[in-house]
This record gives C-alpha cells, sequence and structure tokens, in this order.
C-alpha cells in the first residue's frame, strides 16, 4: 500500500513538470542523474550474479580432465592414489556424510531444546544473557574450534568417552576398535558444537514468529505447558527443520576444526573410533600438494560436488523458511 | 484412571521442561571451556614481544605474531575493497529498485552464496588469481575474504535501508530532490550506522576465516606488505602452529587464538551495542 503510493508519486514527479522555472531542462536532468544512479547500483548486483556464474564455471572448466577421465566412476571408487594418478572421492563422500550425520543427530535434540528454553521458559533477561553467548558460540572462528579439539576434546574422548562405549556397546560396528581419539566421533562431536548455535538461533525465531493465538488456543484447551509447546513446535515445524537444514549445510562445508580432528585417512570403516577424510578436509590438506593437472583437476571435482551438495541443501532451507514465514502471515490473516 | 492420566501429565510438563533447561546449560559448557582454555593457555605468552616480534626460526625460543597481525589486517581491507562497495550498492539497489525479478533471483543468489562453503570460495580464488598469476598472493586471499563479505553486506544494508520510513523518501521527493540524491544524501545517511555495523559483522566474520587462505595467501614466515606475495595470517599461523610437533608453538598457537578471539569479541560487542540502539530506536 505504502510501497504503490510512493511508486505512484515517483511516476507523478517524473512525468508532470514542475510550474515555472526550466522545466524541460530540470526534469531530463533528474532523470538523467537518476538513471545514472540506478544503473551504477544496478551494476554492481548484476556483478553477484557474474560472480556466481565465474563461480560454477571456474569450477566446471577446472576439473574438465577428471570429469572426463573418471566420469560417474569419480564417486563410487574408493581408490585414490596420488602417485598412480587414480582418483576416487567416495571415501571423502563418506566422511563428510557421516561425520555431519553424526553432528545432526547429536545437535537436533540439542537446539530444540535449546530454542524452546529460550523462546518460550527463559524471562527476559536471561534470555538475552543466553542468546548473546549463543551467538558468541557461533562467532568463535572454526580454527580455534579446531585448536580446542586438537589440544583438549581429543584427549578426553580418548580418555573417558570412548573407553567406556567400547566396552558396554563394544558389540555394535559403530564402537568397534580401539580408541584412538582422532577420528570420526571427535568430526561429529566438534560439528555438533559448530552447528548447535546456528540450528538453535533460528528455531529460536521460528518459535517466536508462531502467533500468540495458538499459545492461548492451547492454554484455553486445558493443555499443560510442555503440550503447548509441542503444538507451537509442529507450527513452526517448516522453519525448524529449515534451521537444521542450514546447520547441516554448515557441517558439510566445515574445513579447519575437521581437519584438525578426523584424522585424516582416506578409508571407509563403520566403526566412528577410526579416522576418517572429509571433502573440505582433503582440499584443505592437499590442494597445495596437487603436482599433476590431473590431480589438481580432481580435487577441484571434489570442490565442484561439495559445492554442489551445500547449494541443494542450502536452497531446500531456504525454501521451508520461506514456506514458514507464509503459513504466518497467511494464519495472521484469517 | 484420570487421576493417573493427569499426573502423568503433569510429570511429563516437568521432565520436559527441565530438559530444556538442561539442554540450555549443556550448550554453554563448550563455550566457557573454549574460553577457559585459550585464555589460561595464551595468557602465560601474551606479551609486547609477541605482538611485535617475528616468529623465530624453529629451535630457537620466543619470537611473536607481528607479520600475521599486519597480514590479516591487509587481507581484511584487500577483503573490503571488493565485499563493500558491491555489498553496499547490491543492498541499496535491492532495498530502492528491488521490486523486479531480477532483484529477487539476486536476493536468492545471495543467500545460496552465503551457503557456499568457503574452502570451495578458496578454490575458485585459486582457480581465478593464483594460476593465472602462478603466485600465491595476499590480492588472491583478500579477493575470496571479498566474496565472503558480500551476502552479509548486502542483507544488511537492505534491511537498514528498508528500515528508513516511506515518509524521508517522500518529503525528499516533494522538496523536489532527485531521487538519486534522496536515496544517498537522505535514506543511505539516516541507514549509515546500521550499514556499518554490518560491515563489522562481515569484518569479524572473515578475520576468523582459514580455509579460504590455505591455497590462496598460503601464510609466510617472514615480514611481507606485498599484495602480490604470499602473506601471513593470524588463522593461518595458528594452524601451522597447532600441528607443529613442538610444545611451544602449540602454546603459541593459543595465544594467537587468544588474540583472534579478543579481536572478534570486541567487534561482536560493538555490533550488538550499535543494532540494539538502532532497534530499540525503531521499535518504540
Amino acid at each position: 500500500m505504502i510501497a504503490s503510493l510512493d511508486e505512484r508519486i515517483r511516476t507523478l514527479l517524473r512525468r508532470v513538470p514542475a510550474p515555472g522555472m526550466g522545466v524541460e531542462n530540470s526534469s531530463r536532468h533528474t532523470n538523467l542523474g537518476d538513471r545514472a544512479f540506478r544503473g551504477a547500483t544496478f551494476l554492481f548486483t548484476f556483478m553477484i550474479v557474474v560472480l556466481s556464474g565465474i563461480m560454477v564455471y571456474q569450477m566446471i572448466d577446472g576439473s574438465t580432465l577428471s570429469l572426463r577421465e573418471f566420469g560417474l566412476g569419480f564417486v563410487t571408487s574408493q581408490i585414490w592414489d596420488p602417485v598412480q594418478e587414480k582418483f576416487g572421492a567416495l571415501p571423502f563422500v563418506y566422511g563428510t556424510v557421516v561425520s555431519s550425520l553424526v553432528a545432526l543427530i547429536l545437535a537436533i535434540p540439542l537446539s530444540l531444546g535449546v530454542a524452546v528454553f529460550l523462546a518460550e521458559l527463559a524471562p527476559r533477561w536471561l534470555e538475552r544473557i543466553l542468546s548473546f553467548m549463543v551467538e558468541l558460540l557461533a562467532a568463535i572462528p572454526s580454527i580455534v574450534y579446531g585448536l580446542w579439539g586438537m589440544f583438549v576434546m581429543v584427549p578426553w574422548i580418548r580418555e573417558t568417552i570412548e573407553p567406556p562405549l567400547s566396552e558396554h556397546l563394544g558389540f555394535l560396528p559403530i564402537f568397534e576398535g580401539a580408541p584412538y581419539g582422532f577420528g570420526m566421533l571427535a568430526a561429529g562431536l566438534i560439528l555438533t558444537v559448530m552447528i548447535v548455535p546456528i540450528i538453535a538461533s533460528i528455531s529460536r525465531d521460528a518459535l517466536k514468529s508462531v502467533p500468540r493465538a495458538q499459545r492461548e488456543a492451547a492454554y484455553a484447551l486445558g493443555a499443560t505447558r510442555w503440550e503447548t509447546i509441542t503444538l507451537v513446535v509442529k507450527y513452526a515445524r517448516s522453519g525448524i527443520f529449515g534451521a537444521t537444514l542450514l546447520g547441516l549445510g554448515r557441517a558439510l562445508g566445515e574445513t579447519m576444526a575437521v581437519t584438525m580432528v578426523i584424522g585424516n585417512r582416506p578409508i571407509i570403516s563403520a566403526s566412528l573410533f577410526d579416522p576418517g577424510y572429509t571433502m573440505a578436509s582433503v582440499l584443505a590438506n592437499e590442494f597445495t600438494e596437487a603436482t599433476t593437472e590431473l590431480y589438481l583437476h580432481a580435487l577441484i571435482e571434489i570442490a565442484l560436488l561439495l559445492f554442489t551438495i551445500t547449494i541443494i541443501v542450502n536452497m531446500l532451507a531456504r525454501l521451508l523458511m520461506w514456506t514458514m514465514s507464509r503459513t504466518i502471515s497467511q494464519g495472521g490473516r484469517a | 484412571m484420570s487421576r493417573w492420566y493427569y499426573y502423568k501429565r503433569k510429570a511429563v510438563n516437568g521432565l520436559m521442561l527441565s530438559l530444556s533447561g538442561v539442554a540450555a546449560a549443556v550448550v554453554l559448557v563448550p563455550l566457557l571451556l573454549i574460553f577457559f582454555h585459550t585464555i589460561s593457555h595464551g595468557i602465560a605468552i601474551i606479551s609486547v614481544d609477541f605482538l611485535t616480534q617475528m616468529p623465530k626460526p624453529v629451535g630457537e625460543s620466543g619470537g611473536g605474531m607481528a607479520n600475521a597481525i599486519v597480514g590479516t589486517l591487509i587481507l581484511i581491507g584487500l577483503g573490503s575493497v571488493v565485499g563493500v562497495p558491491i555489498g553496499v550498492l547490491a543492498g541499496v539497489y535491492l532495498a530502492e529498485f528491488g521490486e523486479n525479478r531480477f532483484a529477487h533471483v539476486v536476493r536468492f543468489l545471495t543467500d545460496v552464496l552465503s551457503g557456499v562453503p568457503s574452502i570451495v570460495v578458496g578454490v575458485v580464488a585459486y582457480t581465478i588469481v593464483v594460476l593465472p598469476m602462478k603466485q600465491f598472493s595476499a590480492l588472491a586471499g583478500g579477493f575470496a575474504l571479498g566474496i565472503l563479505m558480500i551476502p552479509t553486506i548486502t542483507r544488511t544494508t537492505e534491511e537498514m535501508m528498508r528500515l528508513v520510513p516511506h515518509s524521508f523518501r517522500e518529503a525528499g521527493l516533494a522538496l523536489g530532490i532527485p531521487q538519486w540524491k534522496t536515496t544517498l544524501r537522505i535514506v543511505l545517511r539516516t541507514a549509515l550506522k546500521g550499514i556499518a555495523t554490518g560491515i563489522v559483522l562481515s569484518i569479524a566474520r572473515i578475520a576468523g576465516e582459514t580455509a579460504p587462505l590455505l591455497f590462496t595467501a598460503l601464510g609466510n614466515r617472514f615480514w611481507s606488505t606485498d599484495i602480490l606475495h604470499p602473506i601471513a595470517s593470524l588463522t593461518v599461523f595458528i594452524y601451522d602452529y597447532a600441528r607443529a610437533p613442538f610444545e611451544e608453538w602449540n602454546n603459541q598457537a593459543w595465544a594467537a587464538a587468544l588474540v583472534l578471539i579478543s579481536i572478534i569479541t570486541i567487534l561482536s560487542l560493538l555490533f550488538r551495542f550499535f543494532s540494539r540502539s538502532r532497534y530499540e530506536g525503531q521499535h518504540s
């Protein structure tokens, strides 16, 4: 309404010449300045489109050799042997997916708990402090997480977490083998710490945007606080799911912290105690060592693969959050 | 029967609410531990020498990271040269002319861009800058960081411009001021504090980036301010020193992490301070 009024005023100003002096001239001059300004801002905006295009082009162009040489076999082969020039990305895809899934399984209940506490339970002063701390957690650079993970978390996992797990649950293939510290479990845990703030703070916003009437209706029907919260969570589910996918996107692309704790060995093992390797880590470790062109192209293809996966996850996340805001605005209108 | 049901509901209610509180407490544990360990390991190392001297060769004790601090500042500067103009002007376009399909595409792209892993941006910067120049350089690192700044700046600029009431624009136009002048001198000026806040936030983000620098700016153990050559940075310094097999270097990595965290905390406190006064002014 207001926007259209503004638009109308603008068109009026453009069309109707002001009465009096130098009408023709000044209106043309105004038009020129406006057009130049609009053109300049458009140009810079267009650069975002160009940059995105260049990014995709560069990665496809930079991996042609490997795309042609290995084709689809690139993602199904387990062999990564730079000396023989045999490149298969399966161990890295596996490591990326598994470490992110471990993180997701641990992070979802935790972040939901935090989000519910912040949005529904905590008094305002506590919510403010906690929200700030959660945001601070999101602002810590991943290299610092990696440093902490390497020197504090990994020894703790090796001495306190893995021995009892293998003693009591060692019959499960995922807890088999010697407690080594560095490995998939460490990567999953550090990723959990890193994505909980993201999922929690966006879910909190989703919960807070649920119309008050929903809660009042539940209370009026005699629901307990918890039952009301489950309804509110259900109402905000697409937003929460979107937040989870955003967290997943972050976990998939996370490089430094994972590289420093996962052990960096390109093997596929069912046990979470064993070391692994992720797509991002192999880029971080081997990119400057790529001696042959095919090696470099194989690495860039991994970047392309990682890019594609994270883009799909992020697009889904945006779609879900958009759905959420639409339901709410419609609910508000109805 | 119904009494039991009632008790059960009450018990579940109490249990779940306390679990939620427990989750909030658990999540803070790593934060406190990270701060505790970084400060306790780092504080003993940090001194004037550490901040102002160059790294010593392997085997000699002492030494600092002056080149890394300067390198990070240079990289942030180069990143801003790429990221700030594109981000701010794109944000202005989206806020003032952004009701067309093109603008929706750009909004979508910036959202997508913000989700691209930073290591992938590093790979792209490598193929665009490092390969043609046949040289790792600060320029390539700054380019990668600049791309990473764009989404944050674009979004905050657009949001801040939209917060400026329409009556401001109408008042400008009613006085016969051309639209571009109204936008620049009135709307942009009103939103300036918020936009600056967005820039500070994005700087806080890129100051902690490591992955996109590994094969662009590379790192450098010597003093260098030449943007066409490899340059040191705090984050790559931490990475190298953390993996080194010397305990003293590991401790220096903690100290560098403390410096980095202090910088970022100060920046985000600034952000919080500015953005709070801004939003509350709007709402009241």
